[in-house]
């Protein structure tokens, strides 16, 4: 495989994250009143698209590390 | 209706953008030959294969399209899901993949070569061509439309942006890169909308503050109480129900032509699963495709019921806006974005929906390159030339798709009317292909020209029917009655369905009859892993039982029966 799919889903993911959560925190409260509902949506939702794109990276890295073995070095018993 | 965006709106956007692109960069290494170009190499796990499988299908028009059902017909608008996408994509991953995948064929026509002859595939293969051009076209002209209405973008740009951007990933990356991206894509609409939901729902006081308010929709209608949000209930007589539909209509129209030609026979779709790393795989992508499939209706439909409700309650300042003298329905998903969405979330939102119209070019062509180089370029013009060539022909023909796109698009600008009436010939053509396949895959003694002579009849019965029949309130012309009026349909979309229908059993009944009059032409050998009867069953027994296709069958149209219940 040349290149894992939750590679780039990870990674994309865990940049808009950031960019979401960051600017929650830094952003004036009033635009939450006039849209949703009061809820600061950018930090809230930022954190999970984080979480997400973490969780996908896991992923992408723990199929990397176990892949050359079973490609480039055979294992003995089969 | 201008939306203003911020800074890290255009960040989030960019960001999708470079990925998309880098993707496509990557992949680039990939593509050794025509295989890798438009097959994917027939590498990919099942679980990629069926969210590009889904993801393919996600366009814009689905995504705005089914928004705008939900406001005007209610949750009656889920039968497109739970009756119509998901026992569809059971059966092409039981009954049909094994044929698919199990054949030599490259593609669908292909398939219809083996199966039946040269004329029927080569009719497959240019209607389908052209459809793709088509379609991807009208995706683009859509995006610029829209994006030009709500950003105020020049309309010009993009176009070209997004033509340039679709050429760019798939010239490099051919159908994998095509398919990663529509993966992201999944990811993006999901995460992109959900927000949308859960916000609107706790506006309107969750289900029951919904039900409540559409109550209120309902009665403004003259309808009964649950009109909007019940799926069956009201389906007695065509009267009683906002879609003007009963339930034999909605269930052989839909649910079984109309859903059924289009999951199993549509190449675009189809052309995923066959992307898959093996037979098992092929088979389990759609299956493993209909387990979200099936929640989507929560995604996209609900949206729109949550536009009508709001709008219709007046709470909060929520208003659609209006087209001439009723609601400029295909605008729910973006103005409830804008009211929803503060800057930041906003961009997500908005990168999810150009993503969902790129997503649904990128697809077409796709199966446009591959059609054009295999079915059309190979067969016709150029046989028994290097891979190589073929590799060039499939990225040229990815270059002169896009362009031919663009022209489509710049077509549906100047002459609305031409894009409409070519439309519903690929509709007429379309129509009849599943009873096609049907008894092409389950009736061996099915002829070529029976199939070619069935397909023609069925085109003929749709357009007979489109020109004798007329949607109430309608003028007739492009949507029916050019003939004259015989009938008339309480809604258009009951027309569409009883359309399909026609077109089913007219291509039905004429198979049958040529078939029994002309001579069987292929010998059983030659039909092996074409026909069902003559083909080996695919071993199942090194398979886990809940990787096997028949178990996965049966948990997914269980639960589809639960959810018909449920919104009954």
């Amino acid at each position: 495989m040349i290149l894992d799919v939750r590679l780039p889903i990870g990674l994309m993911f865990s940049i808009f994250g950031v960019l979401l959560a960051v600017f929650g925190l830094a952003s004036d409260p009033a635009i939450y009143e006039t849209h949703s509902l009061g809820i600061n949506v950018n930090l809230g939702w930022g954190l999970v698209l984080l979480l997400f794109g973490l969780a996908m990276l896991v992923l992408a890295l723990r199929a990397r590390r176990s892949a050359p073995l079973t490609e480039e070095r055979p294992r003995l018993h089969d | 209706m201008l939306i203003q965006l911020g800074i890290i709106d255009y960040c989030l956007l960019s960001v999708y953008f470079v990925f998309v692109l880098g993707t496509g960069f990557v992949l680039r290494k990939g593509v050794g030959g025509t295989k890798d170009f438009l097959e994917s190499g027939r590498s990919l796990p099942a679980w990629i294969c069926a969210l590009g499988f889904i993801g393919a299908n996600l366009g814009a028009q689905e995504v705005m399209g089914m928004a705008a059902s939900g406001a005007k017909y209610g949750i009656m608008t889920s039968h497109f899901y739970w009756i119509g996408a998901i026992p569809a994509m059971v059966f092409v991953a039981i009954f049909m993949m094994p044929f698919y995948y199990g054949s030599k064929a490259r593609s669908v026509p292909e398939y219809l070569k083996l199966r039946f002859d040269e004329k029927t595939r080569g009719f497959n293969a240019v209607t389908f061509a052209c459809m793709t051009v088509m379609s991807s076209g009208i995706s683009m002209y859509a995006l610029a439309t829209l994006v030009h209405a709500i950003l105020g973008w020049n309309f010009h740009l993009c176009i070209v942006a997004s033509a340039v951007v679709v050429l760019v990933y798939i010239f490099m990356g051919g159908l994998r890169s095509a398919i990663y991206n529509e993966v992201l894509q999944f990811f993006l609409i999901v995460f992109g909308f959900l927000p949308l939901v859960l916000l609107g729902l706790k506006q309107v006081g969750g289900w029951s503050g919904l039900t409540r308010q559409l109550a209120v929709v309902a009665a403004q209608n003259g309808m009964a109480e649950g009109a909007w949000t019940h799926s069956w209930k009201y389906t007695g007589h065509v009267a009683s129900n906002p879609m003007g539909i009963e339930w034999f209509g909605l269930a052989m129209g839909l649910g079984f032509v109309l859903s059924f030609g289009y999951w199993c026979t549509d190449f675009l779709v189809v052309q995923r699963a066959m992307a898959a790393e093996n037979m098992s795989a092929a088979r389990r992508t759609p299956i493993i495709a209909a387990f979200p499939k099936m929640l989507f209706p929560f995604l996209v439909i609900l949206p729109g019921m949550l536009a009508i409700a709001l709008h219709g309650g007046g709470v909060a300042g929520f208003s659609l806006p209006s087209k001439g003298d009723s609601l400029n329905y295909d605008m729910v998903v973006p103005a409830m974005l804008a009211h929803y969405f503060p800057t930041g979330l906003l961009g997500l939102g908005l990168t999810a929906l150009i993503a969902s119209f790129m997503s649904g070019m990128a697809g077409n062509v796709t199966a446009f390159n591959t059609v054009w180089t295999y079915d059309i370029y190979q067969s016709y013009i150029r046989p028994n030339a290097s891979d190589a060539h073929y590799l060039a022909v499939g990225r040229a023909a990815t270059v002169a798709g896009i362009a031919a796109s663009v022209a489509c698009a710049y077509t549906a600008a100047k002459f609305n009317n031409i894009m409409d009436v070519l439309q519903l010939v690929f509709a007429f053509v379309n129509a009849p292909l599943f009873a096609t396949f049907l008894l092409g895959m389950f009736w061996r003694r099915t002829t070529g020209h029976g199939a070619f002579f069935g397909l023609l009849s069925g085109t003929l019965a749709a357009a007979l029917h489109h020109g004798l029949s007329l949607p109430k309130g309608a003028q007739g012309g492009i949507k029916g009655g050019w003939l004259s009026i015989v009938h008339h349909y309480p809604s258009e979309m009951a027309q569409n369905f009883w359309t399909a229908i026609w077109a089913f059993s007219a291509c039905l009944v004429a198979t049958v009859g040529v078939s029994l009059a002309t001579r069987q032409r292929r010998s059983a050998d030659e039909l092996t892993g074409l026909v069902y009867s003559l083909t080996p069953k695919p071993k199942e027994e090194n398979v886990a039982w809940h990787k096997r296709p028949a178990v996965l069958g049966v948990g997914i149209l269980t639960l589809a029966l639960a959810l018909n219940m449920i919104f009954w």
